[in-house]
């Protein structure tokens, strides 16, 4: 009962859907005011009969409903309550429900906040949003029907995939799709922006906190994703550029790049064209991230149970959306008029640059990606393109934009003075220049790549610390007022930037750092070895079995010790899933602010022995704390406030108007 | 106007590429050695080291031959269908016992059951070399003339062996 209960809430939603996508853009385009207003409440109805599938699907997970073909394949009566509920998301047709309920959830939040809109732009970006979950919808039903029954109903399930059975699991791919599907928003926007050819500052500032609201979600989401190969893979890698990681990396580059593409557009009229054509390629590239992950076009650990038929679907709306947006483009971009002119010298220039540099990394990510798949298209052969090819052409394109980013924030709209600017920064070039020289001797080991990573992550720090010095002192010489009184006043647009850049610079520091430093061994020890890594002595005490709530699990008892006094016990677990018959690593890991300690159990060799890897990763940390500095950056921004003036003037007029209208 | 047609084209060679990639294939990798003469061994039994076991000595009849070990977990994933496949008694599997002690692999063999009719030891890894090897588990289906015809990287599934393996082997038996 409860099942059809949610396939008939998707079908209702999916009716909502269609009005909602076509009689406001009409109504639009007609200045039929009536039809206009439709948007609003068909966004709130289809969020309620969405959220009722979801909640339907849900409650299907945690009571066990085994005559649900996807609770059986992804979830068993032995799992804890709290990853059957997880594995709501972690089967295919799951997670294309949370992506329809985070698209309306999204929609709910326009509706909510759009008040100082003009009610045709409204219509429009609700439509154009509408649209796409029609699109989305239909998937579901006609081919990933996430409630289909399984008659007979069988005894138990089985079981959610190991590797999803953990806490980092359960919020990264919400937050990941918060952040996909965010993007909307701000291709919505453009796309109706497009269709009423207005394209102005106005536009770029209603869209650049939807658009930050998006990035802040899709860098939680992907440094989570990352937290947890570090821990779960058993590996003691963060990064692998598999497809699937590519896939959410590429709308974050190009997210990044549309962020910065929108500043200039509010703040100086410019780069009009460019912003829009980011806001369609951002969020194209996250669809296009949905189809290779559901496809089975590529390889990759994350991808989904593969079907023919929904490969065919994806990509035909793929077509019909990103191709409708383009020939919209190619339409309407001629006529939007150039922003204001400036020299080749300028903030502007830098953040064009940097776009530039955002976009080639992203393309060169996308062909890699893909490459595998050209060749074997035009049958040239079968290959895979790896982390080398990665490494080798996206540090090298991330450098000069690294640099720029020291440079721009302090160079002046329009025209800047190249003479001026080196005076302002060379004490920070000269501090980070000579401290990325010699901190490495300090820390045993001197390379090339250590001192130039190091290099980069002071720049971006110092030059920051420079900026804010400089604005501070220049304000304190034009309105006399303490320094103290300069900080509390300066904007938290400002702030979020100067964030955002340091945790920049924290990332690079930690993947320096850690690609530098570390020290990894796998060795085979027998209980009572021990084995030095990084100033730690190991001690392998002996093993014991773990009875798990659905796995058995071998323990390993590490201790820890350092100059001959104990430091700690870790606690590495092999466990065997019993339903799937899945042996999964678990790794122990001892964080810290400067160094991870890390363990996990190999592979049993014989003779009571284990092939065991002990790492020492320096300030590894530093990569997740660097991302989650940027996004925290990203919140400042968007509390700024001058979208919290904007919204209060707009009530304030509209109780004025409804008040002469009284 | 031109230029702004660049990014549609762009996207419309892509989606073609995306089309024709739907219709491949990429775990398909193909092994060299497909129709290929299972390259010749003579190894020592795991169980009596005093006699030999080699590709030659199974000439005329279609066997299935499998890389393992003690040590491999995901040799286990596979094993209960091996042991099933091996009661029904539709083909012979043989054994490649990898890079493995003969104690362990004696001992593995006891506790979850012993679907080979025979084991070879490949104590260094040498055959294993010869049949390129990726990883264990492997699997192999050789013909009547000695010939590979299938490989299977990583572990058997029932779907694998419903549709693929033992179809194959009704045919080559004829």
């Amino acid at each position: 009962m409860i099942p059809e209960l949610g396939q008939f809430a998707l079908i209702i939603a999916l009716c909502i859907a269609l009005v909602q996508g076509v009689l406001p853009i009409v109504g639009a385009a007609r200045g039929d005011v009536a039809w206009m207003n439709l948007a609003r409440p068909a966004a709130q109805g289809q969020f309620v009969f969405v959220a009722i599938a979801f909640g339907c699907l849900a409650y299907s997970f945690v009571t066990n409903d085994f005559s649900v073909l996807n609770v059986v394949n992804n979830s068993n009566s032995s799992l804890p309550w709290y990853y059957r509920f997880a594995a709501t998301w972690g089967s295919h047709e799951g997670s294309l429900l949370l992506w329809v309920l985070m698209l309306t959830t999204w929609m709910v939040a326009v509706t909510l906040f759009s008040r100082h809109l003009p009610l045709e732009m409204v219509s429009r970006i609700l439509g154009v949003m509408a649209l796409i979950s029609v699109g989305f919808l239909l998937f579901m039903l006609l081919t990933s029907n996430p409630f289909e029954r399984l008659l007979p109903a069988a005894p138990d399930g089985r079981d959610l995939n190991p590797l999803l059975q953990d806490p980092g699991m359960v919020i990264h791919p919400p937050m990941l799709y918060m952040g996909y599907v965010g993007f909307s928003v701000a291709f919505a926007f453009a796309v109706a922006a497009l269709l009423g050819g207005q394209l102005d500052a106005t536009w770029a500032r209603w869209s650049r906190p939807w658009t930050t609201m998006a990035w802040v979600f899709l860098t939680i989401g992907i440094a989570l994703g990352s937290g947890w190969a570090y821990y779960e893979l058993g590996w003691g890698g963060w990064w692998f550029w598999d497809p699937v990681e590519n896939a959410s990396f590429m709308p974050w580059l190009l997210g990044t790049a549309l962020i910065h593409s929108l500043a200039v557009t509010e703040k100086r009229g410019g780069f009009k064209v460019w912003t829009v054509l980011l806001a369609i390629m951002t969020f194209s590239l996250s669809l296009l991230g949905t189809f290779l992950v559901r496809s089975g076009v590529l390889t990759s650990v994350h991808a989904f149970a593969t079907d023919p038929a929904r490969g065919v679907f994806i990509l035909a709306f793929l077509v019909v959306v990103i191709g409708a947006s383009l020939t919209l483009f190619a339409w309407r971009a001629p006529k939007v008029g150039l922003g204001g002119r400036f020299d080749f010298v300028s903030r502007e220039s830098a953040l064009l640059a940097n776009n530039l540099f955002l976009i080639v990394a992203a393309a060169s990510v996308l062909l890699g990606t893909l490459y595998p798949l050209f060749l074997d298209a035009l049958g040239l052969g079968k290959i895979s393109v790896g982390p080398p090819y990665f490494d080798s052409v996206f540090v090298p394109l991330m450098a000069p934009a690294i640099f720029l980013m020291g440079v721009g924030p302090l160079a002046k709209w329009k025209r800047a003075e190249l003479p001026d600017l080196a005076h302002r920064l060379k004490w920070a070039l000269v501090v980070a220049l000579v401290t990325a020289l010699l901190l490495p001797f300090t820390m045993g080991k001197w390379t090339p790549m250590i001192a130039f990573g190091l290099l980069l992550a002071l720049w971006v720090a110092i030059s920051g610390v420079v900026n804010l010095w400089q604005r501070v002192s220049q304000l304190r010489t034009s309105n006399g007022l303490g320094t103290g009184a300069q900080l509390r006043g300066l904007p938290r647009g400002y702030y979020g930037m100067l964030l955002a850049h340091a945790g920049v610079a924290v990332f690079i520091a930690g993947v320096t750092l850690v690609k530098g430093y570390e020290v990894e061994k796998d060795v085979r020890m027998r209980a009572g070895d021990t084995v030095e890594v990084g100033g730690y002595t190991f001690r392998l005490d002996g093993f014991v079995q773990v009875p798990g709530p659905n796995y058995e699990a071998t323990r390993g008892l590490v201790s820890v010790l350092k100059n001959g006094e104990r430091v700690g016990t870790m606690f590495p677990e092999k466990r065997l899933y019993r339903v799937q018959q899945m042996p999964m690593t678990e790794a122990a890991i001892d964080p810290g602010f400067t160094r991870d300690l890390y363990v996990s159990l190999g592979e049993p060799v014989g003779n009571d022995a284990w092939v065991v890897r002990i790492y020492h990763k320096p300030f590894v940390d530093w990569i997740w704390g660097g991302a989650f500095l940027m996004a925290l950056g990203g919140v400042l921004a968007i509390t700024d406030r001058r979208y919290r003036l904007a919204r209060k003037e707009e009530r304030e007029v509209s109780a004025a108007a409804s008040v002469v209208i009284a | 106007m031109k230029r702004f047609l660049v990014p549609l084209g762009i996207f419309l060679v892509l989606s073609v590429f995306l089309a024709v990639g739907l219709k491949l294939d990429p775990r398909e990798v193909p092994s060299p050695l497909i129709d290929k003469p299972a390259p010749p061994f003579q190894l020592a039994q795991l169980r009596d080291p005093g006699k030999t076991l080699g590709p030659g000595d199974l000439k005329g009849k279609v066997w299935i031959f499998n890389v393992w070990a003690s040590w491999c977990v995901a040799c286990l994933q596979e094993h209960p269908l091996l042991v099933e496949l091996s009661r029904q008694n539709l083909v012979p599997i043989y054994g490649l016992n990898y890079k493995d002690g003969r104690d362990n692999a004696l001992k593995w063999l006891d506790t979850h059951g012993n679907p080979y009719t025979l084991s070879a030891m490949d104590a260094d890894g040498r055959v294993g070399i010869d049949y390129g090897v990726y990883g264990v588990p492997e699997t192999y289906v050789i013909d009547k003339n000695g010939v590979i015809r299938f490989k299977q990287i990583g572990p058997v599934t029932p779907k694998v062996l419903e549709e693929k393996i033992l179809p194959l082997v009704r045919k080559l038996q004829g």
